[in-house]
């Protein structure tokens, strides 16, 4: 079910250059299940930003009834959002959207994500680690000061990492990486720019895969029609980001 | 006891606010979140004969204190309307207004026959004053000939009464107020929004794909009221007042100004709860402005 919820920051820290991570509290994680689902927040109760903001869950501790958020503090909402204090409360809407479908891995998975596409990778590494599936973990950053998590995904699994500066771990793109590993996976969750997710398509056609997707959204709840796709589904004349995704799997969405 | 009632040609309101069109799709979503029973009405998004996919992304951007909206009249056309949207909405008990929108007048007219047969639809909204489309749309909003030849041949194949959409985007919306009039509106329904753009600093590119798109949300709405008030004052047809309406203050605001009841647009993105909050509040403030019923209230500006 999806809550609108005045949830309450435990905790705020810079982890990376311009990256954040948000912990907050509130029984609307109740609701929340599936890895890659998103919230939509309201930065501040004022006019100004108007629009609430799509953002990835990280992490679900439903014994605390908490949730972590990693974002980019770049735009004028994320910039206040990254002002909230512990004991700040925010307007948080969700969970929102349709996430990675664990069950559909087998033995083994690649998690391949960049940027502000890894965060959501993070509790699908967890959730398919206590399912018994072992995960890989290939992420791509900018530089070296962009890069979060990576001890955490080791903790998890195999990790490599990918920045496109070369300031740490391999040179270049995660498809770079992906050349040299082995295909002895099953399915592959990937989340990150579209570029990127257009070239982790071509390079296992053969592969069960899932992309989580990203596009300018209005209202988050799909009424608004703001972040509709175009769709290789017949019986569909597009698909809405927000609502039927944000995640579908490979080969459905036209970009 | 406050009554809350409104009744306006088509239309036995249990209360004036109703959810705008292109702000609550068909209600499927919002349907998940509260009874759409509490609404006094809904607006259902522009309806089409054929299907339309809508413009390219980035079809939003946001703006100060508002949004712009490109989307392009995207609606999975007539048939689908008919046959499979508004029956869903009939579990609901409240009166449809279907939002009727085409590229030509025979466009509108064939949409406007069929849907105003379905039974939960109470009235029609011409859809005269969507600023993202190349063909039709606007381009029937702002000549007032254009505005009255097209209400009269919609109203003579309506099974309802028929409201027309009014454009902000004229010189002087009082004279196609009046033309749609003379053309044989039942009543009025206004503002759209306002053709506007946003750029990129870096690039000098505009946000949005189409380049312009309509400006709607907190930012507008002393232009809507201003409007309200100038047609209520000079035409005899009730209007349904929205633009930038957020809260029960808003409501009142376009109540005074001569609106028989009031849409609610943008705000349901921001907050998806915010319909069924006015309702639950209008009583209680109607009650402290020391008024008994919301018809009380309307045009009050124009007695003081």
């Amino acid at each position: 079910m999806i809550r609108q919820q005045r949830m309450t920051v435990i905790a705020q820290q810079s982890i990376a250059k311009h990256i954040f991570e948000l912990t907050v509290e509130g029984s609307l994680v109740e609701d929340m299940a599936e890895p890659g689902q998103f919230v939509h927040i309201r930065v501040a109760d004022s006019f100004e930003p108007l629009l609430r903001r799509p953002i990835s869950i990280a992490s679900i501790d439903k014994e605390n009834n908490r949730f972590t958020m990693i974002y980019r503090s770049e735009g004028r909402g994320t910039q206040i959002l990254a002002d909230k204090r512990a004991g700040d409360e925010i307007d948080v809407l969700g969970p929102l959207g349709h996430g990675f479908p664990v069950e559909e891995a087998e033995k083994k998975a690649y998690l391949i994500g960049g940027g502000i596409g890894v965060p959501p990778l993070y509790e699908l590494a967890k959730q398919l680690n206590s399912r018994g599936i072992e995960t890989v973990h290939i992420l791509g950053f900018e530089s070296k000061e962009a890069i979060f998590y990576e001890d955490k995904f080791k903790a998890l699994g195999e990790t490599h990492i990918a920045t496109v500066d070369g300031s740490h771990g391999t040179e270049g793109f995660v498809t770079h990486i992906l050349n040299e590993l082995p295909h002895d996976f099953d399915t592959y969750f990937s989340c990150g720019p579209t570029a990127m997710l257009e070239a982790v398509q071509w390079a296992y056609p053969q592969k069960r895969g899932f992309l989580s997707y990203e596009q300018r959204m209005g209202c988050g709840i799909g009424a608004c029609f703001a972040c509709v796709c175009r769709t290789t589904k017949s019986e569909m004349d597009y698909i809405k980001v927000c609502s039927d995704g944000p995640v579908f799997p490979a080969g459905v969405v036209i970009t | 006891m406050i009554d809350m009632t409104i009744k306006i040609p088509g239309l036995e309101l249990k209360n004036p606010i109703m959810p705008a069109s292109g702000c609550f799709g068909f209600g499927k979503e919002y349907a998940q979140l509260y009874d759409l029973s509490q609404l006094g009405a809904i607006m259902i998004k522009a309806t089409t004969v054929e299907t339309r996919l809508g413009n390219p992304t980035p079809r939003v951007a946001e703006t100060a204190a508002g949004m712009l909206n490109a989307i392009g009249l995207q609606n999975p056309g007539l048939e689908k309307v008919t046959g499979e949207e508004l029956p869903w909405l009939e579990q609901f008990d409240v009166p449809i207004i279907a939002n009727v929108a085409g590229t030509e007048t025979e466009d509108y007219v064939e949409v406007a026959r069929v849907i105003s047969k379905a039974k939960n639809v109470h009235a029609l909204e011409i859809n005269i004053s969507c600023p993202n489309v190349k063909k039709g749309g606007i381009t029937f909003g702002t000549d007032p000939a254009v505005a009255r030849e097209l209400t009269r041949a919609v109203k003579e194949v309506s099974s309802v009464p028929v409201y027309v959409k009014l454009s902000p985007n004229v010189t002087n919306i009082v004279s196609i107020a009046k033309a749609v009039e003379e053309g044989g509106a039942d009543g009025i329904t206004m503002i759209n929004t306002l053709l506007g753009m946003r750029l990129d600093p870096k690039t000098g590119r505009p946000v949005i794909a189409n380049i312009t798109g309509g400006l709607s949300g907190p930012a507008i709405k002393p232009v809507a009221l201003r409007m309200v008030y100038e047609v209520s004052k000079q035409t005899n047809l009730p209007i349904i007042g929205m633009g930038g309406v957020t809260d029960v203050d808003d409501v009142i605001d376009f109540l005074s100004a001569g609106a028989s009841a009031v849409a609610v647009g943008t705000a349901n993105f921001v907050n998806p709860f915010v319909c069924p909050e006015i309702i639950g509040k209008l009583p209680e403030r109607l009650h402290e402005l020391g008024y008994n019923s919301v018809q009380e209230l309307i045009g009050r500006s124009h007695r003081l």
